[in-house]
Order: C-alpha cells, then structure tokens, then sequence
C-alpha cells in the first residue's frame, strides 16, 4: 500500500509539474495575473509531493519490504538500519527519485521564498525549472520506478555493495544531489532572465544563494568523497582522477567561477553574458557528470549502479535541455543591454581572470575525461589518468593561487598597479621566504610540492590581508566568509604538498613478531585474529605500532568479506596525529606464511579536508551574511514606507 | 556587430560536437584489436631498467631468441589496465609469456598495483618518460603487442585487452611459434 501511495504521489507531482509549465507559459503571453499567481502555491505542492514519494521509499527500505522488486535488489533484511535507509537512495531507481525530491523542494523554497526578483522573470524561472523536473519524472515514471512490485516476494534481498557500507558514503550522493539540483536552480534563473531580457543586479542577487548553497554543498560532497576513497579503497591516494570524481569536480569548477562572476554582476552589473553562459555550463557539468556515472561509458573505480540505457535517457534530456537554453542563450544574449564596464587594474579585472583559469582548469578536466570517450569513437579503450592531469591542471592551478591571492586586494573598478604591488608585498615576502627555506631543508621534495607549499603561505597571508585596518565589528560576514574560504584553499594545497613530498611508503611481508618502520614509527606484527561484525567476517592483522620510547599503541586493518554479495574489501586502520596519519592496510597472505602490509607515514595530510571543510564554512558565512543583509534591506524597506505613510 | 553575433552561437556549436562524442561512446559497441601498421616490423631497439625491486628490466634482446611473447604497456594510474590484469593472467595461464612496460609510474604505485590485481609479468621496464611506448607507435594505456620469436611485433592490440579477445590472442601466438 505505501508502495502504491508513493507512485500515485509521483504521478500527480509530474502532473502539476506539467500544469506549471502550461501556467508559465501562457501567464508570459498573456500577461495574466491570476495564472501568474497561482504558480507559486503548484510549485510547492509539487515539491511536498515529491517529498512524500521519497518519504514513502524509505519507509519501504527501513520496513525491508521485499515484495518491492528495489528493496529487493538492493537490501537486505539483516543490515544495521542506517544502511536500510541509506540503501534506498544507494540504487540507480531511488537516487533518481531523490534527484528529483530535492528538485522539486528547492522549486517550492524559491516559490516561496524569492520576492526580489521581477514577477516575470521569477514566473519563467519556475516554468523552467518544470521544465527540468518533467523530464526525470519522465524518467522515473516510464523508465525506472522504483516501487514496482516483485510477485512473488523474496525472503531475503541481495544486500548493498558493501564498498557502500559506510556512514559517510550514506551521506555522499545527497550531498552531491543538493548541489547539483542548487544549480539546476541557477540555470532556471538563467533561463528566466534570458526570456524575459532581464539580467542584471536583481537577477545575480537572487541567484547567488542558490549558487553559493550548491557551491557550499558540492565542496562538502567533493571533501567527504575524496577521504572515503582514502580510507575505504586502502590505495593510500585521495584523489584520482576516476571520472566519477571529475563528474564532481567539473561542477564545482564551473560554480567556483558561477560564484565569483555572479558578485561582479550583483554588485557592478558587469559580466552579464558571461555569469549567464556559466550559469548553463555549471548545470551542464553536473548533468553530464550524472551521465557519466549513471551510464557505464567510462570505466571507473567507483563504478556501481551502471546502465547505458538509462545514460542515453539522461544524455537525450542533457541535449534538449542545454541544447535549448544555449539556443536561447545565442538568440537573447545579443538584445541585453552591456553592463558596465572597468580597468585592467581592478577587482573585476581579477574576477575574470580567476574565472578565465578555472574554466582552462574545467576545459582540461572535461577533455581529459572524455578523451577515452572519443578514443572508443575509433575502437580503442585508453585512459589517460593522473600524469595527465597533475602535469597540466597543476601548474594553472598554481597560477589561480596566485589570482585568488592579489584579487581580494584589489579595488573595484579601478586601481592604482603601484598601489597594488605595495600591498602584496608582505605575502610575496613570505612565499618567497618558505620556498627558499623549503629548497634548503629538503631540496629533494620535487618543485611542484615545494612551489605548493610556497604559495600556500603566501597565499595564507594574502588571504587574512582584507581584514587588514577593519573595524571587525561592522566587517560583513560575507568578507569573513571570503578570507575563510580563501584560507582554507591555502591549508588544502598545503596538505597536498606536503603529501606529495613527504609521504613515506612501506610494502612489505611480515612473519608474526617482525617489525617494519616508516617515518618515526616501529610497526610489528603480533598476529591475526578473526573479527565478525553485524554482516561481514574479517580478518584482522594486529600491529603493534611504537614511536621511539612512546607508549605502543595497537592498530587493526581489515580484510573483510561480506557475503550478499560475497565481496572483499580492505578497512585500513589511520591513526591521526596532529603532524599527520599513520595508514596501514592488510594484504593477502602469501604462499611462504608471510602476510602483506601495507604502511604509509603522510605528513600532514589531514590539512586537505579541514582545508575543504574551511572553503565549505567560508561559503556558510557568505551565504549567511548576504542574507543577513536582504533581510536588513527589506526591513528598511518597510521602516520607510510606514515612516512615509505616517509623515507624507 | 555581425561577428559578435556569430560568436554567441559558437557555445551551441561547440556543446553540439561534445554531444556528438558522447553519443558516439554510447552508440558505439566497445574496442577490437586493430591491425595497425607497426605489425610486421621490427621491435625498436630499448634497454628498460628494472621497475620495481626483484624483478628484471626489460630491453630488446629479451623478444629474441625465447619465442613469442606479449608486451603489455600499462600503468598502475590507468583504470582499463586494472579491468584487463585478469585476462593478462589468463593469458600467462594459458602459457604465454607476458611482459611489461610501466609508463609514468613509481615503484611503490606498480607494486601496490601488481598487489591488488596480481602479477602476470615475467620482467617490467621502467618507461618513465614513455619513450618505448611512442618508439612502439603506441598511443595510449593500455595496449599489448605480441611479439614473435625473431623480435618482430605480430599483432598489436589497443585498449583494454577482454575475456572474447583472448582467443584471438592465443590463435597469433601458437602462430607465430
């Protein structure tokens, strides 16, 4: 019954979803306020729809209803419950509900809540993003429901891949949906504007939350997903360059430059064509990236839930629906008005140079992940991996630093170059001072490490500098939320660095009671010991891990077999210090008795991911502040009407 | 005016061809040896150093004299590398002598990888600045060409090397003896 409440809940969201576009549509020709009224309270309810849809799901996971053919397939009755729950978005049918559950909430919250944006613009923003949302109820609908019934029903279901099986991996795809779905809000707001010729000041300033919040949530998504293929894959690495983790990346390329644009346009209507060009590209990638995971077309280590049929449906709706807006975008863009202007000397100078670098970085990106794609075009199956990207990203990369340390410096407008090298003296100094002290301590670390970590105190002190004579108390959040992100770029390209220089590796064999060292610790192993958890049997090597005279302390890597389905994984055991993470991975035994172990020493690699969760704080502030301040704006707003009634 | 005007159509354009290869990759049915026009010459002459600990180099003289044998370009950052080890092993099962040339890679990366996927190879060579691989006419990772006895290359496989592949494979090799 609830299975049935769920599809019915489906169908009736696409049906109004249909209604809102019909009501868009015919309120912009006919120029009819009743029907541009009532758009607003369809989008919510289609949104609360679709949450009772997803809500009904997960109540048929969390029941392990095995008479629901996904529940089935993709759970099972003896998993701990946050995997149950987990399970029905971990599956190709249920993240595609959650697709658009999320899309359809975030259509009801700017029903809801826009109110600065011109009616008609905000009524083809809401007609757009119906648009959007037909499509994949078409998807869900005709292609993959997920609360078909299986007759008769199973016993027991076939179990979640146990790489899955992780806290932080339940989290993941929500977090990464929520970003992606924030910018299919800002290419509806694109949409808008383009139809109604309305770009400018107002529209920036009502997309940015919706940029900044899937910014905020995509680099949440992005740091989370690199620590789990840390710890869960046991390879030592934390990024890749797997195509599924460009499907991420790309987006977040294209929102990091969607970000910084769309402030020039809010706050000196400049940048027009172009914050709306990026506004498509950013939703783009993230369809594209979504199609590339679902479909299988490129070979992955993170490869689940891979069907090509369903990767063609995706692609033929990424065609029409960038397709369209990039036609619109060719037929419009030329009747806007040009905004204004500025120096070559100035922060929006600096602006576009940063959003010039992250699109090269983006281009690079894209290539190099669909290269393989066009090598299969001829017959062959290639990839071209890390040597390509870290050979070509990292030096643009190095130069975005060094942007993102001089812009937030400079002033808008117009400024003085003389000026400008007075106030980057400092960090210059500094930078320079680390990279010579760097080359005589450990000349042996490689350049690109040691420029890393160069620029990245540069770049530290550079981006603390905006606050530099500020009365702190009348600073906005929004420019603490700017030195934060800034700052934690600097503290992610420190770890980085450092990992790539001075990560210690140890493969080694062991007999029980031999010991092997990597960086400052002695590591033995005691011995193994079988270890059973609530639906896996694993293997555990004990070490005994010492650090000159210090306390031993025991560590316990993992082999684990899940038996639905019957799979292996390696749970390395990390032990965090405040100077970095002792790694250690159990392998196979080998033919002579000898177990294989596998010991990294990594110095300071922790900075990466507390330097993203920096960036995605440094977004929270931002998105904070600018609320903060609408908020204050408007309250003004009425202060003065109702002084103006009173006195006028 | 008129090329501003033009230019604002240059996104389309460029999105269209995107679509085009991407759609080709999901038209298309996946990879086939290709007959290319290495086959039949001569092995360039190299001399590789050994790529990780206990495991001889690789160089010219190895392809001479001791029978057909398969040469394996790959790489332990190249995802259809791993997605083919299985088949290689097959392969060293089946009895055919398998070497490798490591490309862009570091000990410690193609050890863990030899570790995780297993070890078909009898010698790997160090090709760190993938000089053998373009001397081979080899334009990518992964790809595999038989060599006959006399050191001249047979068959030259590009791509990912597949359970259907294998026979093919097998029927050069027991060919060239």
């Amino acid at each position: 019954m609830i299975a049935e409440s769920g599809l019915a809940a489906l169908w009736f969201a696409a049906a109004l979803a249909l209604l809102q576009v019909a009501l868009a549509g015919l309120a912009l020709r006919l120029r009819n306020d009743d029907m541009t009224a009532a758009i607003r309270p369809v989008a919510m309810v289609q949104g609360l729809l679709c949450a009772g849809a997803m809500a009904c799901l997960i109540t048929v996971f969390a029941q392990s209803d095995m008479s629901v053919r996904l529940v089935f397939e993709n759970s099972s009755a003896v998993k701990p419950m946050l995997y149950k729950i987990a399970g029905a978005w971990g599956n190709h049918e249920g993240s595609m509900l959650l697709w658009v559950t999320i899309l359809g909430l975030a259509g009801a919250a700017v029903a809801l809540f826009e109110r600065q944006l011109e009616q008609r613009t905000l009524t083809a923003t809401l007609g757009a993003q119906a648009v959007i949302a037909l499509g994949f109820y078409a998807f869900l609908l005709f292609a993959s429901n997920p609360f078909a019934r299986l007759w008769p029903p199973a016993a027991d279901g076939q179990g979640l891949n146990p790489l899955l099986q992780d806290p932080g991996l339940a989290l993941h795809p929500p977090t990464l949906y929520v970003g992606y779905v924030g910018l299919s809000v800002a290419f509806s707001f694109a949409v808008g504007a383009l139809v109604t010729r309305d770009v400018g000041p107002q529209f920036a300033r009502a997309m940015r939350p919706w940029v900044l919040g899937a910014w905020i949530f995509l680099t949440l998504g992005i740091t989370a997903g690199s620590y789990w293929a840390y710890y869960e894959l046991g390879w030592g690495g934390w990024w890749f360059w797997d195509p599924v983790e460009n499907a991420s990346l790309m987006p977040w390329l294209a929102a990091t430059a969607l970000l910084h644009s769309v402030s020039v346009l809010a706050t000196r209507d400049g940048l027009r064509a172009w914050t709306v060009m990026l506004a498509v590209v950013a939703f783009s990638m993230s369809m594209i990236g979504t199609f590339l995971v679902r479909s299988g077309v490129l070979t992955s280590v993170h490869a689940f839930a891979v069907d090509p049929e369903r990767g063609t449906f995706i692609l033929v709706l990424l065609a029409l629906y960038i397709g369209g807006a990039l036609a619109l975008f060719g037929a419009r863009i030329g009747t806007v008005r040009q905004g204004n202007t500025f120096d070559l000397v100035s922060r929006e100078a600096g602006l576009v140079l940063n959003n010039l670098l992250l699109s090269v970085i983006l281009g690079i990106v894209l290539i190099g992940t669909l290269y393989p794609l066009v090598a299969q075009g001829f017959g062959v199956q290639l990839s071209v991996g890390k040597p390509f990207f870290d050979k070509t990203a990292g030096p643009i990369a190095l130069a975005l630093m060094l942007v993102l340390a001089v812009g937030p410096l400079l002033r808008w407008r117009r400024d003085d170059a003389q000026a400008v090298l007075g106030r980057v003296t400092i960090p210059l100094g500094v930078a320079i001072l680390a990279a010579v002290i760097l080359v005589l301590l450990t000349p042996r670390a490689g350049a690109m490490p040691i420029l890393g970590l160069a620029f990245a105190a540069g770049l530290a002190v550079a981006s603390v500098a905006p606050l530099w004579r500020r009365n702190l108390k009348r600073t906005p959040w929004f420019i603490f939320g700017m030195v934060l992100a800034h700052l934690g770029v600097a503290v992610a390209v420190a770890g980085m660095a450092s990992d790539s220089a001075f990560t210690q590796e140890r493969l080694t064999a062991l007999r029980f009671g031999e010991t092997a060292t990597v960086g400052p610790y002695d590591v033995t192993l005691k011995g193994v010991k079988p270890v059973v958890g609530e639906n896996w049997s694993a293997i555990a090597g004990v070490l005994i891990v010492k650090r000159g005279t210090d306390r031993p302390f025991v560590m316990e890597p993992q082999q684990r077999f899940f038996s639905t389905p019957p799979t292996t994984t390696n749970e390395s055991a990390i032990v965090t210090r405040w100077n970095g993470q002792l790694y250690t991975v159990l392998g196979q035994q080998n033919a002579d008795g000898r177990w294989q172990v596998r010991l990294w020493w990594k110095p300071f690699v922790t900075l990466i991911w507390i330097g993203g969760a920096m960036i995605a704080l440094g977004g929270l502030l931002a998105l904070i502040g600018h609320m903060r301040r609408t908020m204050k704006m408007r309250r003004r707003a009425r202060e003065y009407d109702e002084w103006a009634e009173a006195w006028l | 005016m008129k090329v501003r005007h033009i230019l604002l159509w240059l996104p389309l354009v460029l999105f269209a061809v995107l679509m085009i290869v991407v759609a080709t990759g999901v038209i298309r049915p996946n990879t086939h040896a290709v007959r290319s026009h290495m086959t039949g010459k001569p092995v360039p002459a190299f001399t590789l150093s050994p790529m990780v600990p206990g495991k001889p180099g690789l160089s010219t003289t190895d392809f001479i004299g001791h029978g057909p044998r398969l040469l394996n370009v790959f790489g332990s950052w190249c995802v259809p590398c791993a997605a083919e080890a299985g088949e290689l092993q097959k392969l060293k099962a089946l009895g055919v002598p398998v070497e490798g040339v490591a490309i862009r890679d570091k000990p410690q990366d193609v050890q863990a990888f030899l570790a995780r996927y297993g070890d078909p190879y009898d010698r790997i060579g160090d090709d760190s600045r993938a000089r053998v691989q373009l001397a081979m006419g080899s334009s990518g990772v992964p790809e595999s060409f038989l060599i006959d006895g006399k050191g001249r290359i047979v068959l030259q496989h590009i791509g990912a090397i597949r359970a259907d592949d294998i026979p093919g494979i097998i029927a050069a090799w027991k060919a060239a003896q």
